[in-house]
């Protein structure tokens, strides 16, 4: 019998949220390696046909949408008695869900019922040769080490994704599946918490979905010089991410927060000013996919895992940076008066 | 109202060093301290204790030592501890983990609120409070930023999400895993810590809890760790220096290409 392969899809209002096509890619080269069908379970309320197509179009085999007006936002009650109600009668070999904080509730919740082993925040999959079982590979001890962890004998393997660890699925037209819908039965659905409200986060404070990251330590120094750093950002189309002890400080919210005790961020590119490096630090923020520091000392553990890294004083690099970058012909000649009116 | 604090022991990350040579974590001389996070539903513990009137037990399960870490909760004002430890508990992952800690808060009696922190320091995998609520058969919220009982057995309080804060409201008991916002950890009182240290902690095994020992330790644990390696870092850092004028400004150059390259690339 063929390895049934899950991934979880999230969405919201009925719109897929980008990370289920990243677990898409993970799940194609799991059930590749495995040799296996992709399905891909998504909970909501009224889903169109088309969104679903989708995730076929992006490589499940099948769609597994449970739907009801329960269903429609997470409810993390009924999502697990549902998802469990699955599981249990489709007996999959491996779900992959991402480490969300919404895969990050939800999971472990149903792992605990369904009996079976669960690895958090993973930053690859991959298949045994031979046993042809999962092998899940996270950062641990603040990302000082990797550690590989199967789960021999419970199914289904069960595993968290990081986002953006890794590229979403591209379609590919004309691609065929399987869309099955399920009505789950209303017992199921009863849940002792509701939602009462909402409160969305201000666009900009949206640190975990942006692709790009200015970061600040404690080299700004003082957090009137938040400008130029935010001055910065905008002339990337960053986010502004801070280190814990600009955030003990109250300079910036905790939102902004990143390491082991504020987000885990992985975007296309981070931009340190001022950020020494500690390993609490460079947990939440070592799997971006380019790294940039300033930092005057040069044994900064942040040059460590840099791939371009400037020694010098972040009041004279930036403000000569967004100069160039907004306009290369100009930078030398402003350059020369920020230098000359003394910016430290 | 009874509020239980499960907390767990952990190395102080800021002590731990890497052996460059074996890649491996140096443990050797490197203090255990109560997981920062937990901090945070302890205080989350006292603020309820002295706003509705609750008594407040730290639950731990971990070595011996990990006597320590309750008796510093106990030092900032938890009632009362009991620390879980067994050699047949060792080697337990997170599903064994909160199998273990569930029959302990069940001997414990009845709770109306099991506050956990976010995940801890060492791990780090924040599953053990949702997976210790799902085996007590409670309703779980993680990442909550703040927590009002109603007095009539409800509660309200607020979920920190990837796009901003859910409100939420539900019955008691109930199991929430709480971050950083949620208040600012008191430091222990002088009389806490003498306190803390008249107190004792029973010491609770398989003696007391009796449980399968399929269920347990390494044997009860569904996960296996085969492999621990240092990642490698493929990053080659450009290092290049500023300084004077001409330094920095050949150094922004250089910079500003780099960046342009990748955004194109
Ligand atoms: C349990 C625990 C959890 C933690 N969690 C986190 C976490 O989630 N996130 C986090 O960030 N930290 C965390 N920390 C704290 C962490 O250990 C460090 O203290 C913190 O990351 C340091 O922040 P920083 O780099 O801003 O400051 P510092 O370490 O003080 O570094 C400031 C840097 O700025 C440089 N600098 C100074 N002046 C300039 C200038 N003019 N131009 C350029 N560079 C300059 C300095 O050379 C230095 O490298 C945690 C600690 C513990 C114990
Ligand atoms: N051994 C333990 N003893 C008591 N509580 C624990 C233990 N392990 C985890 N916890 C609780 O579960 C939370 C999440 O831990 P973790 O899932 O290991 O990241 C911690 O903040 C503690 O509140």
């Amino acid at each position: 019998m063929a390895a049934d392969i899950w991934i979880l899809a999230e969405q919201r209002q009925g719109k897929l949220l980008p990370v289920s096509f990243e677990l898409l890619t993970r799940g194609a080269a799991v059930a590749a390696k495995r040799g296996g069908r992709l399905h891909a379970v998504v909970f909501g309320h009224n889903l169109a046909e088309a969104e679903l197509q989708k995730l076929i179009d992006c490589g499940a085999d099948r769609v597994l949408a449970a739907e009801a007006p329960e269903l429609a936002e997470f409810d993390l009650e009924a999502c697990a008695a549902v998802l469990l109600d699955l599981i249990r009668a489709e007996k999959p070999e491996i779900l992959i869900a991402a480490a969300t904080t919404t895969g990050r509730a939800l999971l472990p919740y149903t792992a605990m019922t369904a009996r079976a082993g669960l690895t958090a925040d993973c930053t690859e999959l991959d298949i045994e040769e031979g046993s042809g079982l999962l092998l899940q590979t996270r950062p641990a001890i603040g990302g000082n080490i990797m550690a590989t962890i199967k789960c021999p004998r419970h199914r289904p393997q069960m595993a968290t994704v990081r986002p953006h660890s890794t590229k979403p699925a591209t379609a590919q037209p004309g691609r065929r599946g399987e869309i099955t819908r399920v009505r789950p039965e209303p017992a199921r659905l009863v849940s002792r918490i509701r939602r009462t409200g909402f409160k969305p986060l201000a666009e900009k404070d949206g640190i975990q979905d942006a692709k790009r990251l200015v970061v600040v330590g404690r080299g700004i120094k003082k957090p009137e010089t938040l400008v130029l750093a935010r001055a910065l950002a905008d002339a990337l189309g960053a986010a502004l991410g801070a280190s814990r002890e600009v955030v003990d400080r109250g300079w910036l919210p905790y939102p902004h927060q990143i390491g082991l005790s504020g987000k885990t961020v992985t975007p296309e590119l981070y931009v340190g000013l001022g950020v020494s490096g500690s390993i609490q630090h460079l947990a939440g923020m070592q799997t971006a996919q380019t790294i940039v520091a300033v930092n005057t000392d040069p044994e900064a553990q942040i040059f460590k895992v840099a791939d371009f890294g400037i020694v010098g004083s972040l009041f004279d690099i930036v403000p000569a940076l967004i100069q160039s970058l907004q306009d290369p012909q100009a930078k030398k000649s402003v350059l020369e008066q920020k230098l000359a009116k003394g910016t430290k | 109202m009874r509020i239980l604090v499960p907390v767990k022991q952990v190395p102080d990350t800021r002590t731990v060093r890497m052996d460059e040579k074996t890649g491996t974590v140096i443990r050797d001389g490197v203090a255990a301290i109560i997981n920062p996070l937990d901090l945070y539903a302890i205080e989350a513990a006292l603020l309820l204790k002295e706003s509705c009137g609750a008594e407040t037990v730290a639950l731990s399960m971990g070595p011996p030592q990990a006597e320590r870490a309750l008796r510093e909760a106990l030092a900032m004002g938890i009632d009362r501890a009991v620390l879980v430890s067994d050699r047949a508990y060792a080697g337990s992952d997170t599903w064994a983990t909160a199998w273990i800690l569930a029959a302990a808060a069940r001997r414990l009696g009845e709770f109306d609120l099991i506050l956990c922190g976010e995940r801890a320091t060492d791990g780090d995998t924040g599953q053990v409070g949702p997976e210790l609520a799902a085996a007590l058969g409670l309703p779980v919220l993680t990442h909550v930023n703040h927590v009002t009982p109603d007095g009539a057995g409800g509660f309200q309080a607020g979920r920190l999400v990837e796009t901003g804060e859910e409100l939420l409201a539900g019955t008691l008991p109930a199991l929430l895993t709480v971050v950083k916002e949620i208040a600012e950890p008191r430091l222990p009182t002088l009389n806490g810590k003498i306190r803390a240290r008249r107190e004792t902690i029973p010491v609770w095994g398989q003696k007391e809890l009796q449980l399968d020992p399929a269920s347990i330790g390494l044997e009860g644990s569904p996960t296996r760790v085969v492999k621990i390696f240092r990642p490698k870092i493929a990053r080659q850092c450009r290092l290049v220096f500023g300084g004077d004028e001409r330094k920095t400004a050949a150094a922004v150059n250089e910079l500003a290409a780099f960046l342009q390259s990748r955004a194109s690339a």
